[in-house]
C-alpha cells in the first residue's frame, strides 16, 4: 500500500483550472520529483498533499489518513507531513533551536527536558549543531534553509515534501542544501520535491513526474525520461533547460 | 503692572497634587494593560475569517475613533444609569480609557499582524499548530515589535487624555488643578506645576515603555 496516494485531485483557482484530475502514489522511502513548466501545477500539487491548498475534488490519504474537499480541519494530515519552502519561512525572532522546538513543543506537548536534545539533534543531523543559538538574519541562506529543514524533521514527519528549496539561494549556497536532502534519501526518508535542479533529481530520485496543463504528463524512473522522452511536451521541456 | 508669581500660594496643596497623579497613574496602568489586551484580541478577531466576529470588532473600533473621548466617558457615566448601570467616577473614567484604547490598539495591532510574511503562517499551518497557536507564538511578538513605538504613543495619549476625567469628578490630576486654582485664584502656578508633572509623567511612561519593549524583544547574546 502507498505512502502517499492521490486520487483525481482537482484544483481551480477561480475559473482557471490548475489541477485536472492527478493521480499519484508514492511509496514509503521513495523520492519523487515534480518537473514542469512554471505554471503547470507542480507547486500546488504539492501544496495540496499537506492541505495549504483546498482540493475542489479527490481523495488524499497519508499513512491512512484521509481527506477529500469537505475536511477543513487539516491538522491530523499536516502531523504526517513535513513541508520545506523556497523562501525558507523561518520565525525571525526565535534562534534556530527554537524554531526546531516550537512545534514539537506547542502541538505535540514534548516534555522540556527533551526539546533541547531534539533541537540539537536535528540541527546536528543537517550540520548546524554549531548554531543553535544563532537567530535566521545571522544565517546564510543556506544554513536558513538547513534549519528549516530541521524544523520539519522534528515533528518526525511520514513524508517531507520540499517545494523549490534551492530556488531561492545563492549558486555557491546550494550544494550543501542538496547534500542534506541527498542524505534523507539516503537514509529512506520518503521526499516528494518540486525542483529545477535536474541533475540532482536524476541522481537522487527513483521516479520523476512531468506535470503538463494541470495533468501528470508522463512519468517514470529518471533515467527513461531523460534518455528516451515518449511525448513532445516532455522532450521540449528538456531540451529547454538543457 | 507686572504679575507677581507667588508659587508659595501651592503650599498645602502637595497632597492633593500628589493624590491627582496617583490617580491619573492608577487610570493610566488600568487602562494601559485592560486596553492592549483588547487591542491584541480584537487584532486577533479581525484577523480571523469569523462570520459575526470580525464585524462586530470593526464597528466597535470604528465608533470609538469616530467619537469624542469626552462624550463616550459622559455616556458610560452619565447615560448608562438609564440603563440601571451606575459606574463610579473612577470606574467609568478606567472603562473609558480601556473602551478608547482598545479600540485604538485594535487598529494599530492589526497592521503590525497583517505585516506577517504569509509563507512564516504557512510554515507553521505545515508544522500542524492550531490559528491560536499560530497567532500566540508566531504573529503576535514580530507584530508587536513592529507597531511597539506607535502603540506606545497610543498608551501615552491616553494617559494625556485621562485629564477629561475630572469632567466627571474623577480626582486624577487636572481635577486636582482645578480645585487648587478655584481656591487659590493661581491659575499659572497651578497649571504650571500640573503642566511639569504631566511632561515628567509622559517621559516616564515612555522611557517604561521602551524597556519593556526592549525586554520583550531583545535577543540572548550568544558566542
Amino acid at each position: 500500500m502507498p505512502l502517499v496516494d492521490l486520487i483525481g485531485i482537482h484544483k481551480s483557482f477561480g475559473t482557471n483550472p490548475v489541477l485536472r484530475g492527478i493521480d499519484l502514489s508514492v511509496h514509503e522511502g521513495q523520492v519523487v520529483a515534480l518537473i514542469g513548466r512554471s505554471g503547470s501545477g507542480k507547486s500546488t500539487l504539492l501544496r495540496t498533499i499537506n492541505g495549504l491548498e483546498h482540493i475542489d475534488d479527490g481523495v488524499i490519504s497519508v499513512d491512512g489518513e484521509k481527506i477529500d474537499a469537505r475536511d477543513t480541519d487539516l491538522r491530523a494530515l499536516r502531523l504526517k507531513v513535513g513541508m520545506v519552502f523556497q523562501q525558507f519561512n523561518l520565525f525571525p525572532h526565535l534562534t534556530a533551536a527554537e524554531n526546531v522546538m516550537l512545534a514539537p513543543k506547542v502541538v505535540k506537548k514534548a516534555p522540556q527536558a527533551e526539546l533541547r536534545a531534539l533541537a540539537v539533534e536535528m540541527l546536528e543531523k543537517v550540520g548546524l549543531g554549531d548554531r543553535l543559538d544563532h537567530y535566521p538574519d545571522q544565517l546564510s541562506g543556506g544554513q536558513q534553509q538547513r534549519v528549516a529543514i530541521a524544523r520539519s524533521l522534528a515533528m518526525r514527519p511520514r513524508v517531507l515534501l520540499c517545494d523549490e528549496v534551492t530556488s531561492a539561494l545563492d549558486p555557491e549556497l546550494v550544494a550543501e542544501v542538496l547534500a542534506v536532502v541527498r542524505k534523507l534519501a539516503d537514509d529512506g526518508m520518503t521526499l516528494i520535491m518540486v525542483t529545477h535542479e535536474m541533475r540532482f533529481a536524476r541522481e537522487v530520485c527513483d521516479q520523476l513526474v512531468f506535470m503538463h496543463q494541470g495533468r501528470i504528463h508522463e512519468s517514470g524512473p529518471p533515467e527513461q525520461v531523460f534518455s528516451a522522452p515518449q511525448t513532445e511536451e516532455l522532450r521540449q521541456f528538456l531540451g529547454g533547460i538543457g | 503692572m507686572a504679575y507677581q508669581f507667588d508659587f508659595s500660594s501651592l503650599s498645602g496643596y502637595g497632597d492633593l497634587l500628589a493624590k491627582g497623579a496617583g490617580l491619573t497613574v492608577s487610570l493610566t496602568v488600568v487602562g494601559g494593560l485592560a486596553g492592549v489586551a483588547i487591542g491584541i484580541a480584537g487584532a486577533w478577531a479581525r484577523s480571523r475569517p469569523v462570520p459575526v466576529l470580525a464585524p462586530v470588532v470593526a464597528a466597535y473600533v470604528e465608533v470609538i475613533r469616530n467619537t469624542p473621548f469626552l462624550v463616550q466617558l459622559f455616556f458610560l457615566f452619565f447615560g448608562l444609569p438609564a440603563l440601571g448601570i451606575k459606574l463610579g467616577e473612577f470606574q467609568a473614567a478606567a472603562l473609558a480609557m480601556v473602551v478608547n484604547l482598545g479600540a485604538y490598539s485594535t487598529e494599530i495591532i492589526r497592521a503590525g499582524v497583517q505585516s506577517i510574511p504569509r509563507g512564516q503562517i504557512e510554515a507553521a499551518m505545515s508544522l500542524a499548530m492550531t490559528p491560536l497557536q499560530i497567532f500566540r507564538h508566531v504573529v503576535l511578538i514580530p507584530a508587536l515589535k513592529k507597531i511597539w513605538p506607535a502603540l506606545s504613543s497610543q498608551v501615552v495619549i491616553v494617559m494625556l487624555g485621562s485629564s477629561v476625567c475630572s469632567q466627571i469628578a474623577a480626582e486624577e490630576l487636572t481635577f486636582a488643578a482645578n480645585f487648587i486654582q478655584s481656591r487659590n485664584f493661581r491659575a499659572f502656578e497651578v497649571y504650571f506645576v500640573v503642566t511639569a508633572l504631566y511632561l515628567a509623567l509622559s517621559i516616564l511612561l515612555r522611557w517604561l515603555l521602551s524597556r519593556l519593549g526592549q525586554a520583550l524583544f531583545e535577543r540572548r547574546r550568544h558566542g
